[in-house]
């Protein structure tokens, strides 16, 4: 199965778009990003036949997970919230030496060796961006290139089809509020915090209870003068491990029980209640909501810092002022540093968000999170928030890309129904339970929902041979 | 598509009862020069350790540019004891070693081996697979041994140790005392995977569509020709066949043939 992926054979620009040259790449799908979902993008594709040439902003693999990066958002301390189980490829686990959370440089060490045992690298255009991605005749697409940075010319090449992998936990979203202009203290987003010597003797105020916010200010605790720590509601704290068990292995197997999601929200909150107990004593608001309707957070200290007085809750910021911020009720501190672990935004640069079906907000609108309805040729792998790991979910989300391409080439009369299937059900929630609708939920799916459906559009692509 | 080649992908056990990790052994053999040919990984069948395969095999495979492992399962050779070992475990002892690898391994299951071996594919995306005199479970294995060697087969039935003569692993040419001191070194298999031999699920199909060649002997008193036959019809193509050996073909005195024969199929790039 020896394909011509050979660089220097791209081949002589025959093709033309408003006077630039188009060269001409054939059948070879174009992979954009060489994280964890363009990797196993590209790996697939190659498995299913599929020639691929795979554009890389960075001069390395692993995305986020690669804290050198600009835009990694991954701190010193991060370690994996999903446990090794859900968080490794289905056919390529970690090592059983790993712990069960393992750190973010054994993630990124993960993939160096998944990028080298299947032989991936020469696939890939390291320092070179997508600059544009743009329809082309015949459901093809011409992709511009140059180096990263804007340096040298502008390369054009003709796809059949493109996987665009770019991640969606890069682009900050911080919010506005009033007199943050006049604030005299530090302000970062979370995506800029590396270090705890950031907080060093500091007195923080951190935003957002997610588990980015959660784990700075575990880490504000142990290292700052002072830490707040503000949410705009109250969440469920699942500790990392329930009963000695990873807590996600302890709730999958009472997913395997097939309960219904109430009964289930009964048991588990029954359960974080007998474990972790009532957090209000501690000061910590109630949650407004069921379990498993926010994303969950996996985290046992952040409650153990709130009982020791390293980390008070406050609530919702109201406004700045030079050197204070104000709550709702009334309260005001007086931080040094203030970070905003407020999430990100999907960011598609390069693309016409209409192409992605995306509304007025920019979110895009996908079958499984990677069909757009009208673009058979098109498709976005990684674009998930899951209750789990990502990998396995995006490992088979690309096999079904993969399949989906392979049927289309191979036997194109009998692509209709699963074309059908994408245009009914773009958009659809792979998610039982009712998620709080916020921006941090746009991608949100409980992996044995999106996985079962993501079986049946397999079942359904697997039928050619 | 059959039941057979669908994909399963809800794993449920797998994520909430992860496989407990063991202690593993590992020989190799590594060729003097890297001349891009996949590594192979050996996965001897039960009773047998990766000794086995470190007997000839091993630097015969590193003498041909082969990068050669051989894994002993748990509760075999050097590897940590596991009484209660299953085909899963077994199954994830292949894998882990197979992912450890430098690069996409080729996977060789003898015997039982080759029954964790079948399971392992699904698991990993191997190169390509050599299924060698492989036990797969079916019912007319069980009758050949229980007729060729009722007194050794039967206890294996009830979870007891399963005891293969010497006339059954190896042919006349090979010398007594080797033959004897070869089957000195025999363990067993748990109680548990014993009996999933004979009672499991057909495995989950292979990922990644390897090659796979059944290579055996028609001599073999373990493994009768129809089982051959069976097994490689089941993967599009006939057996490889060496007559006049046993069923320990990495260890019988002709052990050069079958694996010149395996490493040609390599070289020949049945699949790269
Ligand atoms: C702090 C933190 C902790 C996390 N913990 C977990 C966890 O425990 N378990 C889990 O499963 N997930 C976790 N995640 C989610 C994490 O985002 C995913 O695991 C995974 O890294 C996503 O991979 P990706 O390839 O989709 O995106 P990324 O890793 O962001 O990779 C995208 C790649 O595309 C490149 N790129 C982008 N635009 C372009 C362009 N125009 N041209 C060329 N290249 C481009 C980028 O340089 C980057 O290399 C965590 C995320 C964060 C922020
Ligand atoms: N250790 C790890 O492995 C680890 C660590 C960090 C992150 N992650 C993962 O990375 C992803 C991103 O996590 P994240 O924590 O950075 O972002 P996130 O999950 O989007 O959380 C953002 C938090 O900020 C709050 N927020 C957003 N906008 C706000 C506003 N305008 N005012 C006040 N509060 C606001 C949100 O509140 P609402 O709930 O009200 O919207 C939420 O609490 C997640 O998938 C997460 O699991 C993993």
């Amino acid at each position: 199965m020896s394909i011509p992926t050979d660089h220097d054979s791209h081949a002589a620009a025959t093709l033309g778009r408003d006077d630039r040259p188009v060269y001409d790449r054939g059948e070879t799908v174009c992979v954009i990003g060489a994280g964890a979902s363009g990797l196993v993008a590209v790996k697939n594709l190659r498995e299913h036949g599929f020639a691929v040439d795979c554009y890389e902003r960075e001069t390395g693999i692993g995305g986020a997970w690669n804290w050198r990066h600009d835009r990694s958002p991954v701190y010193a301390s991060a370690h994996l919230i999903s446990s090794k189980p859900f968080t490794q490829f289905p056919d390529f686990p970690m090592p059983d030496s790993w712990p069960d959370y393992p750190h973010h440089s054994q993630v990124l060490s993960y993939l160096d060796s998944y990028a080298d045992h299947f032989d991936l690298r020469p696939h890939v255009w390291f320092g070179t961006e997508v600059v544009r991605v743009e329809p082309a005749d015949g459901e093809r697409w011409d992709v511009t290139t140059r180096s990263t940075g804007g340096y040298g010319a502008e390369r054009v090449q003709r796809y059949a089809a493109v996987v665009v992998a770019n991640g969606h936990n890069w682009a900050p979203k911080t919010p506005m509020y009033e007199g943050l202009d006049e604030f005299t203290g530090q302000v970062l987003h979370a995506s800029a915090y590396k270090d705890p010597a950031q907080l060093r003797g500091k007195r923080v105020l951190v935003v957002g209870g997610g588990n980015t916010g959660c784990d700075i200010a575990v880490e504000a605790a142990q290292q700052a003068a002072r830490c707040w720590h503000s949410t705009r509601r109250g969440y469920w704290y699942a500790p990392k491990y329930l009963f000695g068990r990873p807590t996600d292995q302890v709730n999958d197997a009472m997913l395997a029980l097939r309960l219904p999601l109430r009964l289930r929200q009964w048991l588990y909150q029954r359960t974080l209640r007998m474990t972790v107990g009532d957090v209000t004593r501690l000061g910590l608001p109630r949650p407004d909501h069921r379990v498993f309707e926010t994303h969950p957070i996996a985290n046992s200290q952040l409650v153990y810092y709130v009982g020791h007085g390293g980390i008070t809750p406050v609530r919702d910021i109201v406004r700045f002022r030079r050197h204070s911020v104000e709550f709702v009720g009334g309260e005001q501190i007086e931080p040094d540093v203030v970070v905003f672990a407020t999430g990100y935004l999907p960011r598609f640069e390069f693309l016409d968000p209409k192409l992605l079906g995306a509304d007025g907000d920019g979110r895009p609108e996908l079958y499984l999170n990677a069909f757009p309805r009208r673009q058979p040729t098109l498709a976005v792998a990684g674009l998930l928030q899951s209750d789990s790991g990502l990998f396995p979910l995006v490992h088979w989300q690309t096999v079904a890309i993969a399949r989906w391409l392979r049927l289309r080439r191979d036997a194109p009369e009998r692509s209709g129904s699963f074309q059908a299937r994408v245009e009914a059900d773009a958009g659809r929630r792979w998610h039982a339970a009712d998620v709080e609708d916020s921006t941090r939920h746009w991608f949100e799916v409980a992996h044995v929902d999106y996985l079962r459906a993501l079986q049946k559009a397999l079942d359904e692509l697997g039928v050619v041979a | 598509m059959t039941a057979r080649d669908r994909v399963r992908i809800m794993r449920i056990r797998d994520w909430a009862r992860p496989v407990p990790p063991a202690r593993r052994e590992v020989l190799h053999a590594t060729p003097e020069t890297d001349e891009g040919k996949p590594p192979v990984l050996f996965v001897p069948g039960f009773g047998h350790g990766a000794w086995a395969f470190a007997e000839h095999w091993l630097e015969h495979a590193a003498a041909r540019g082969f990068a050669a492992y051989a894994v002993s399962l748990r509760g075999h050779g050097g590897s940590a004891a596991a009484p209660k070992a299953t085909l899963r475990a077994y199954a994830h002892d292949v894998v882990q070693v197979a992912a450890g690898l430098p690069r996409q391994a080729v996977l060789v299951g003898h015997g039982a081996g080759a029954l964790v071996v079948t399971r392992a594919l699904a698991r990993y995306p191997a190169r390509a697979a050599v299924l060698l005199a492989p036990v797969l479970g079916d019912l007319g294995t069980v009758v050949t041994a229980l007729r060729r060697n009722p007194v050794g087969t039967l206890p294996a039935l009830v979870g007891g140790r399963l005891r293969l003569t010497r006339r059954q692993l190896f042919s006349r040419e090979l010398p007594e005392p080797v033959a004897r001191a070869y089957q000195a070194r025999l363990g067993r298999a748990a109680a548990r995977a014993q009996w999933q031999v004979l009672a499991h699920r057909a495995p989950e199909p292979p990922v990644g569509d390897p090659p796979v060649l059944v290579v055996g002997s028609p001599d073999d008193r373990v493994v009768p020709a129809r089982a051959l036959d069976r097994a490689a019809a089941r993967y599009g193509h006939a057996p490889l066949l060496f007559p006049g050996m046993g069923h320990d073909l990495m260890l019988d005195a002709r052990w050069r043939e079958p694996i010149d024969a395996i490493l040609d199929w390599l070289d020949k790039g049945a699949s790269f």
